[in-house]
């Protein structure tokens, strides 16, 4: 994984000091909360119903064992024990203390790790493919992309106060599994016709309250070009995109404002001024970065075939956690596996500093010493031996850690929502905790197979439920926590937003809702059909129809 | 309101005039709007003049005069509002213009850096203790990952040195 150079520690170490002087200007009084506020947005520091929320950057979601031990020890020193990862691959502690936030952060760059633009109007923490560098699909390794863009982007001075926040994804695979088609940016590494890699542009996806499938600008980016690209769009976006209206500033309003064809253009001419400018990067530096994320020291080992594997495996719930948690490897005898964050009944994305603690254990003992954060809220051990499978099996179970539900109904992604968050609408968590005890029968899960359930507390769309198999809102009606419900989302390469079914159910009914539209995708299903299969094959009817027929 | 330019507090050389105002002697700054109604007229009067470009309005309005400008003045009606850190890069990297650039508006402390990056050179400042704090914020941030406006290097350029970015600069 990528480690900090000079440069690197230097800056990061003067944005703890300037950050130290900020904090200390407002404690002093000097300055405002109102002033003070767009300070501490800009490093992560959220005031929230409760108390301060630091949101720290996982950069693509790569952590190691050493990173994931201060996690541990920040969460004891200055919060309640636990961290709570998030779907930009982040970790966020939910009750800081404003005069120990310096401290935290100097704690933090000690193991090469910041908060800076995990908030704010800027670009926030790029993310990337979660099986990147082990996928047998990929093309090139999108951490590369993601960390030349994370560098570029830190306090960049021309783009930290855009009209609002902005996204970028990264892919190095065909198969999407990092959702870039509801990004601000969406970059997914191609070969052309003669053999080059470079990259394929889309923009203007996004969720919130006005969601948007992006577009593809650019088919074939040159790779020197990334960064020049991007400063085309970037530029294009902060001089035109609309500051009169929080809700229509996202680029995606820009580019639906003017016609996809016309925002190409523009940042097409854009380029044209900077291309082969000083920002194409140079193949040292390339060369540089890529050579941090070579393989590791894999072993020479035997093909095994995982699913013959798993299925001739004598214990049964060893079996059903391989089957769902336990992923392909593109190296001969490894496999990489989730490690579930989704307990039935316990908070999605939630962790303890113990789990941190053990988790990094048995990422050095099985997994050279890395971690992933997924953007599904889940953590990733990706270079695991296939014949470590069992042992690491039973060290996770007694970490609390090997629930069998990736990819399955149980495995939500859900916002802090009301218990936390001041924007909510509606509490997130206690549905996702009544779902996973709804449903908490693994036989029946493995049965249902893939089902994605997304949870949002408000509108803006935290929770990702525009793009669940099953999306989940929180709203309010008449003073009351509803919930409305959408069918046929979906965030990867096939990217689709879901329809909403109709009236919202109560915080009572919305649990119901589920087993019914579960009931109706098992008594309507083909042999092999996945739930999203059947949906795009009978649409939403037959599912409004068993929803609605008592009313 | 306090001036810094370069660097150094001065005693402010230019005057804004308000568009119904009559234009008094010497340096004297003016809308865009006035400037492209009476621009025959305020060059005429053999005076250092300036304008502000207001920030919905693109820099190439300026293209060819910017020459005659000596100070362009941007406006951060809310240090929220970012378009002029483009319209100052635009000014400096793309147009070479090389007179002054100036902050107006909601000017504060811990932007200045990212202003001065940007090719901005002189700030109007709301009192004098932000005045004592411009060298202080000026100076908190040594490393830069992009190049910019300034004459900073930035940190691929300093970890390869000058040949490995040789083809990398721009043509012209």
């Amino acid at each position: 994984m990528y480690r900090y150079d000079e440069f690197d520690h230097r800056l990061v170490a003067e944005r703890v000091q300037q950050f130290r002087g900020q904090v200390g200007r407002r404690l002093s009084g000097e300055l405002s909360e109102e002033e003070f506020r767009p300070l501490r947005l800009m490093n992560g520091l959220y005031l929230q119903l409760h108390a301060y929320m630091l949101r720290i950057a996982i950069p693509y979601g790569t952590l190691s064992a050493r990173q994931l031990r201060m996690l541990a020890t920040i969460a004891r020193r200055y919060d309640k024990g636990y961290g709570h990862f998030t779907t930009r691959q982040n970790l966020q502690f939910n009750w800081v203390k404003l005069a120990e936030v310096p401290d935290l952060l100097a704690d933090l760059a000690r193991v090469e790790m910041h908060a800076m633009q995990t908030s704010g109007n800027c670009i926030r923490n790029v993310t990337a493919d979660h099986l990147a560098g082990v996928a047998a699909d990929e093309i090139e390794d999108s951490r590369i992309w993601a960390e030349i863009i994370r560098q570029w982007s830190t306090l960049h001075p021309e783009f930290s106060f855009l009209p609002r926040k902005f996204k970028v994804a990264v892919t190095g695979s065909p198969r999407d599994r990092a959702a870039i088609a509801v990004h601000d940016i969406g970059i997914r590494v191609v070969r052309n016709g003669a053999g080059e890699v470079g990259f394929a542009i889309l923009v203007g996806g996004g969720q919130g309250r006005t969601p948007v499938i992006g577009t593809w600008i650019r088919d074939f980016l040159p790779r020197a070009e990334l960064l020049n690209y991007l400063e085309a769009i970037l530029r294009v976006y902060n001089l035109l995109g609309r500051r009169d209206n929080l809700y229509k500033a996202r680029i995606k309003i820009l580019v639906n404002a003017v016609g996809a064809d016309a925002f190409r253009a523009m940042v097409e001419a854009e380029w044209a001024t900077i291309r082969g400018g000083a920002l194409a990067l140079p193949e040292a530096e390339i060369a540089r970065i890529r050579a941090y994320f070579a393989p590791p020291a894999y072993r020479a080992l035997p093909t095994v075939d995982l699913a013959s594997a798993v299925r001739d495996a004598r214990d049964p719930a060893f079996a059903a956690w391989a089957r769902t948690n336990v992923h392909p490897h593109k190296v001969a005898g490894y496999a990489a596996v989730t490690v579930s964050l989704k307990p039935h009944g316990g908070v999605p994305g939630d962790m303890t500093a113990e789990q941190m603690d053990a988790l990094a254990d048995l990422a050095e003992r099985f997994s050279f010493g890395e971690i992933r954060a997924t953007h599904e809220q889940n953590l990733v051990l990706a270079d695991v031996e296939q014949a470590a499978l069992p042992d690491l099996w039973r060290a996770l179970g007694a970490a609390g850690l090997a629930t069998a539900n990736a990819g399955l109904l149980t495995d939500i992604i859900c916002c802090p929502g009301l218990d936390y968050c001041n924007l909510a609408n509606a509490r997130s968590i206690p549905i996702s905790q009544r779902i996973g005890q709804r449903f908490d029968d693994l036989a029946r899960l493995h049965d249902i197979g893939p089902l994605k359930i997304k949870i949002s507390g408000c509108i803006n769309a935290c929770g990702h439920h525009h793009v669940g198999h099953i999306g989940i809102l929180g709203v309010e009606k008449h003073g009351a926590e509803a919930y409305q419900v959408s069918l046929g989302g979906s965030g990867d390469e096939n990217a689709a937003l879901g329809e909403i079914v109709g009236p919202s159910f109560s915080a009572d009914a919305v649990v119901d809702a589920v087993e019914t539209i579960v009931a109706t995708y098992v008594g309507t299903r083909t042999a092999d059909e996945t739930f999203l299969d059947t949906y795009r094959r009978v649409g939403l009817k037959p599912f409004k129809e068993a929803l609605y027929a008592a009313h | 309101m306090p001036l810094i330019r370069n660097g150094q507090p001065l005693a402010d050389p230019w005057t804004m005039v308000a568009d119904d105002a009559p234009l008094p002697a010497g340096a004297a700054i003016v809308s865009l709007a006035r400037w492209l109604r009476d621009r025959d007229a305020l060059l005429g009067r053999n005076q250092p003049i300036g304008i502000v470009l207001p920030p919905d309005q693109a820099v190439d309005e300026l293209g060819p005069d910017l020459d005659r400008l000596g100070v362009v003045a941007l406006e951060f009606r809310s240090f929220r509002d970012g378009r002029a850190y483009s319209q100052a890069r635009l000014l400096r990297e793309r147009y070479g213009y090389t007179g002054e650039i100036r902050a107006t508006g909601q000017v504060l402390r811990d932007q200045l850096l990212f202003m001065e990056r940007c090719g901005i050179d002189s700030f109007v400042l709301p009192n004098d203790s932000a005045v004592t704090a411009w060298s202080e914020a000026i100076r908190e941030i040594s490393v830069w990952y992009q190049p910019a406006a300034d004459r900073r290097t930035w940190v691929v350029a300093a970890r390869h040195g000058a040949s490995a970015l040789d083809g990398c600069a721009p043509a012209g």
